[in-house]
């Protein structure tokens, strides 16, 4: 029975709670039993909430005996990146600076899954405040690779990543500011999707950039993604950014056949330095919707090569701003220092590790006087630009397709050294966080060395059910998302 | 092509309130200086007349009626913990007025 509750879709695990065929203890205790085998080796979670999560279930369990109402995906253990706040419980962003921190609120998606009586099992490891494409960058570890534990998971969102691949989750949330749900979601063969920019509320997201960030589901299927999207979504007073939009019913839309609907093939995503079996998975997934009725045509996105030089002003110079409240003040890490000045440059020189620093130190200058309109005025024009690509490639399609990443995970160590090599892994992923737009990674084939390969579908500005619609039927004819990591 | 020396990145850093040691010092000044020169690529790019992009949204500012609401004991308490240093409802820093 427990090797079944592993392998049960969210959606599945769910319905059989419901129907009290299992219950929601029955269910966290089996996955609780993986993680104490499994997390060894992998190392997704920075806190396992063993205690909670049993007390969470029962709680669900006498709603459900009861007869009481309760949310679809009742009684589903979820693992939450450690970026987002859970009333009483730490987090740590994977920095030193946060490692005692303990969250006095909830998050506003935490309130939502909270209502929806979804049990959280876990925090999930992250490169430290979501910056990097690895997890190396984590202050306490780094997330292996299930499919290879010698590479990386990708980033920044590793932990969430790895822990539904591994089924050490059924489910779970990570943020993505430039990639970093759909690059690891893509590293380790699952299912990984960023919304359009303010469709989902970010308060209770600890803030990276916050004209990019956006919170969104991983899952093992299309159709747990769906559901859980809708779960999450939604307008939130406390977010200014936040849309007051409809949220789709997207489990329903997702059904509606391709017939009809026309891709997009951009020119600047096949090129050199694509990997070659990256390319071919690619390629043969196109040829699968041709089958299915969709219309593919070649586009260009001509600003695509200045995304990453946009992206690295942006989101760093946001960043800066954003981490000056980690002064050892209110909460966090202080060091000790002669006077209020010396206290914040040690407890921040100490606190930090070196991305953050780095980036701290790349947005600082870009903001300082002389340099913000050669840097941040300048990225914020091409970003123009960039928005426009899209505008006008969605005026002739209905969705975009491209790889997800340039490469299969690669190895742990490999780009640590050279930080530019490690921001070109985001080359794929970063426009659609410059677009405000959609973006998801659906599983597409593995390398000969046995990697995943993820195949990323971008859709137009709240239309959500475009992209998961394209995904699903590419899932119900492909069997890469029934494919186990042996670990 | 961008230059970065070992006085720039003392500066930033004093901006940003970091502390650098020396050997971070001397990789910061290489690594800032190698990412600038690939950032200074969008300088091949005419943005004359190109607005820029700030948010992908419209946004207007969000604002609340101007009313107190009372923060529960509870909170204040949970607030309070999280702080490296306190006296009573306080947080405690060193003396910033002589």
């Amino acid at each position: 029975m427990e090797n079944n509750i592993l392998n049960f879709t969210a959606v599945q695990l769910a319905n059989k709670i419901k129907a009290k065929e299992l219950s929601s203890v029955e269910a966290v205790k089996a996955y609780l039993g993986r993680i104490e085998k499994t997390e060894p080796k992998v190392k997704a979670f920075v806190t396992v909430l063993e205690e909670q999560a049993l007390k969470q279930a029962k709680d669900v369990d006498e709603k459900i005996s009861k007869g009481k109402a309760v949310g679809e995906l009742a009684g589903v253990p979820i693992a939450i990146k450690d970026n987002m706040l859970i009333t009483g419980t730490p987090c740590t962003c994977s920095s030193k600076i946060l490692k005692n921190y303990v969250s006095p609120y909830d998050a506003a998606v935490i309130e939502k899954l909270k209502k929806q009586d979804l049990v959280f099992i876990g925090k999930t490891n992250l490169d430290e405040f979501a910056m990097g494409s690895s997890t190396e960058n984590s202050a306490f570890c780094t997330t292996k690779n299930p499919w290879n534990l010698e590479c990386i998971p990708g980033g920044s969102s590793g932990g969430s990543a790895a822990s539904v691949s591994s089924r050490m989750a059924p489910i779970a949330l990570g943020s993505d500011t430039g990639g970093s749900i759909r690059q690891p979601a893509s590293c380790c063969g699952v299912v990984g999707m960023k919304p359009t920019y303010g469709r989902v509320s970010r308060y209770g997201l600890i803030a990276f950039a916050s004209s990019l960030d956006q919170i969104g589901p991983f899952s093992r299927t299309i159709e747990d993604s769906a559901m859980l999207l809708k779960t999450i979504s939604g307008y939130d007073a406390k977010d200014s950014t936040s849309v007051d939009v409809p949220v789709p019913d997207y489990n329903a839309e997702l059904k509606k056949d391709l017939k009809g609907l026309r891709i997009g093939l951009p020119r600047e995503y096949f090129i050199k330095g694509l990997d070659k079996e990256v390319e071919q998975s690619v390629k043969n997934a196109i040829k699968v919707l041709e089958n299915l009725g969709a219309k593919t045509e070649e586009i260009t996105l001509p600003y695509t090569e200045y995304a990453v030089a946009v992206y690295y002003i942006i989101a760093p110079s946001e960043a800066s701003a954003n981490l000056a409240r980690y002064d050892g003040v209110k909460f966090g890490f202080r060091a000790h220092g002669e006077d209020l000045l010396e206290m914040y440059e040690k407890t921040r020189g100490r606190g930090f590790g070196a991305e953050v620093k780095r980036r701290i130190m790349l947005g600082t200058y870009s903001l300082s006087s002389g340099y913000y309109e050669a840097y941040y005025g300048k990225a914020q024009k091409v970003r123009t630009l960039i928005r426009r690509d899209f505008e006008e490639a969605f005026k002739k399609v209905d969705v975009i397709l491209t790889p997800t990443a340039p490469t299969p995970a690669f190895k742990i160590g490999d780009k640590a050294d050279d930080p530019l090599q490690m921001y070109l892994s985001d080359i794929f992923t970063i426009s659609c966080n410059l677009a405000g737009i959609p973006g998801i990674s659906v599983p597409c084939g593995f390398t000969s060395n046995g990697l995943p390969v993820g195949l990323q579908v971008l859709g137009k500005p709240f239309k959500e059910e475009d992209i998961l619609k394209t995904a699903y039927h590419y899932e119900k004819n492909t069997e890469w998302h029934k494919r186990y990591p042996e670990v | 092509m961008a230059k970065i020396t070992r006085k720039d990145v003392e500066y930033v850093a004093r901006l940003a309130r970091l502390e650098l040691t020396d050997a971070e010092k001397e990789k910061f000044t290489v690594q800032l200086e190698k990412i600038l020169d690939y950032i200074d690529q969008l300088n091949k790019l005419d943005t004359k007349d190109t607005p820029p992009t700030s948010h992908v949204l419209p946004l207007k500012n969000v604002w609340r009626k101007d009313e107190l609401s009372q923060c529960s004991g509870e909170i204040r308490e949970a607030l309070l913990k999280n702080a490296p240093d306190r006296e009573g409802n306080f947080f405690k820093v060193k003396k910033v007025i002589e």
